[in-house]
């Protein structure tokens, strides 16, 4: 027999509000309490999730992250606060949690969610909530989501756009009906590279929230089968039609994958676990050794590819900005017998623009390594890094 | 004339619009308008042997057009074309 679940005085003081509706009720907030939810990442989408969830009484909460505190995580990421910086973002997430209520229970999965750790991670929650910020593992929570029949309430973020629905939930589409394929590497930016309105994981991570209660009280009409799309600067929602594919590999009829397959692999990712490229590659010149041509003042031209207005934030005096998606069409500025230095903020897109240029007939262009942050750390501390 | 949705990640390659109304008797025809308009935004839409990108997911109105005759989806007068990009964020 289940060991029978009650609520005590305390929670029921705490649960009155809920307690007191009719869709809720006594039955709804002891469905929370005997409920489990996985949230995969504690990050924009995590924050808000694992508070909310915490406070509405989700008796049991997994969190996976191995990630640190940052200063740059804090312009969104309200579960962590200033004194939490260098923290692990676990330790952090569940402080604030457990302050917000103490009657949930919190377990911590301090591991990068793996196809070798996923299905025995995933096996133990009812529900599993998408937070993360890469293909990869969108893919992998997805997989094993459809594979254990976890319902996955999923949500995206990009500056000012949001996605958010409800896949493999009850045999309906999973996120591989939605995008068979991942983009290309280096094609869709991430938040780190593309930024993103610290706002806006709020609104989203709060559907996924709402849509993960709805699920466990069993009431309302779940976000299955339709792709919510929020846009922040129209302030509009739209909802679109989510069919589940009848081709597709992983739910479909006549599925190909019956097992977790290996996602950086299947995103053209560089498997981490394969030996590692030469450190110095042909190309790459050091911050320490930019700064040293910039004093003996060296015959060459430090280009800055980043765009104005992180060109406004902080800059390497003597550099001159062409923005990476101008460079094309300004290549006709430059002379391609002289010597190029190129720089972004951590050497990504400046890596873009010397092949760029490389492949336009230029020959001594070199990529400044880390980038501008680099550059703080190595040369002038006074260069703020964002 | 069709109207065309353009996501934020895509905006920068069509000199920022975030709305463009194009002609075209299907969602081929209209996207190819958009693309001769904004050329850079050909090779975000469209693979080196001209289909859509399996990324990209075009939605005429609210209906996927993968289910509705892909590229040769008929488009009217005031139609809503949506392209809506795999994005992944959520740090």
């Amino acid at each position: 027999m289940p060991e029978e679940v009650n609520l005590g005085k305390d929670e029921i003081l705490r649960y009155s509000r809920h307690l007191i509706m009719p869709e809720v009720g006594m039955e709804g907030q002891l469905k929370l309490k005997k409920a489990s939810v996985l949230l995969v990442g504690t990050g924009g989408l995590g924050a808000p999730l694992g508070m909310y969830l915490a406070a509405a009484g989700v008796g049991r909460i997994g969190l996976v992250d191995f990630d640190v505190v940052d200063f740059t995580n804090l312009q969104r990421q309200v579960i962590h606060g200033t004194k939490d910086v260098g923290k692990k973002k676990l330790d952090s997430a569940i402080e604030t949690m457990s302050d917000i209520n103490p009657f949930v229970e919190l377990e911590r999965h301090e591991v990068a969610l793996t196809s070798e750790n996923a299905m025995d991670i995933i096996r133990n929650y009812d529900i599993v909530v998408d937070g993360t910020d890469n293909f990869p593992t969108r893919y992998l929570v997805n997989d094993a989501c459809v594979l254990l029949n976890k319902p996955n309430v999923y949500g995206s973020i990009f500056r000012f756009e949001g996605q958010s629905t409800v896949f493999a939930y009850e045999g309906g589409p999973c996120y591989r009906c939605l995008y068979p394929e991942p983009p290309p590497p280096g094609l869709v930016p991430s938040c780190a590279e593309g930024g993103v309105l610290g706002i806006l994981p709020g609104v989203v991570g709060l559907i996924q929230a709402t849509e993960t209660v709805k699920l466990i009280l069993g009431i309302g009409e779940p976000l299955v089968g339709r792709l919510m799309l929020y846009d922040a600067l129209g302030m509009k929602f739209r909802e679109l039609k989510l069919r589940k594919n009848p081709d597709c590999p992983i739910c479909g009829e006549h599925r190909t994958i019956h097992a977790l397959i290996d996602y950086q692999q299947f995103c053209g990712m560089p498997n981490v676990e394969a030996p590692a490229a030469p450190v110095e590659q042909t190309g790459d010149i050091d911050p320490v050794e930019v700064k040293a041509k910039l004093d003996r003042r060296d015959n060459f031209t430090l280009i800055d590819v980043r765009e104005p207005h992180e060109f406004q934030i902080c800059r390497i005096p003597g550099s001159v900005l062409i923005p990476l998606g101008e460079l094309p069409k300004r290549l006709g500025e430059l002379d391609p017998n002289a010597e190029f230095v190129m720089h972004c903020k951590s050497g990504v897109r400046s890596g873009k623009a010397t092949d760029l240029l490389k492949q336009n007939g230029f020959r001594r262009v070199r990529n400044m390594k880390g980038g501008i942050l680099a550059w703080s750390d190595k040369v002038d501390p006074t260069v703020p890094k964002y | 004339m069709a109207r065309i949705l353009i996501p934020t990640p895509l905006r920068q390659f069509a000199e920022k619009n975030d709305t463009v109304e194009v002609g075209g008797a299907t969602a081929g025809e209209a996207l190819t308008a958009l693309t001769v308009r904004f050329p850079d935004l050909k090779k975000h839409l469209f693979n080196d042997e001209g289909k859509l990108r399996s990324f990209v997911n075009v939605y005429l109105n609210d209906e996927d057009i993968r289910y509705t005759g892909k590229e040769a989806t008929p488009v009217k007068d005031g139609d809503t074309l949506s392209i809506v990009p795999s994005i992944a964020g959520g740090k």
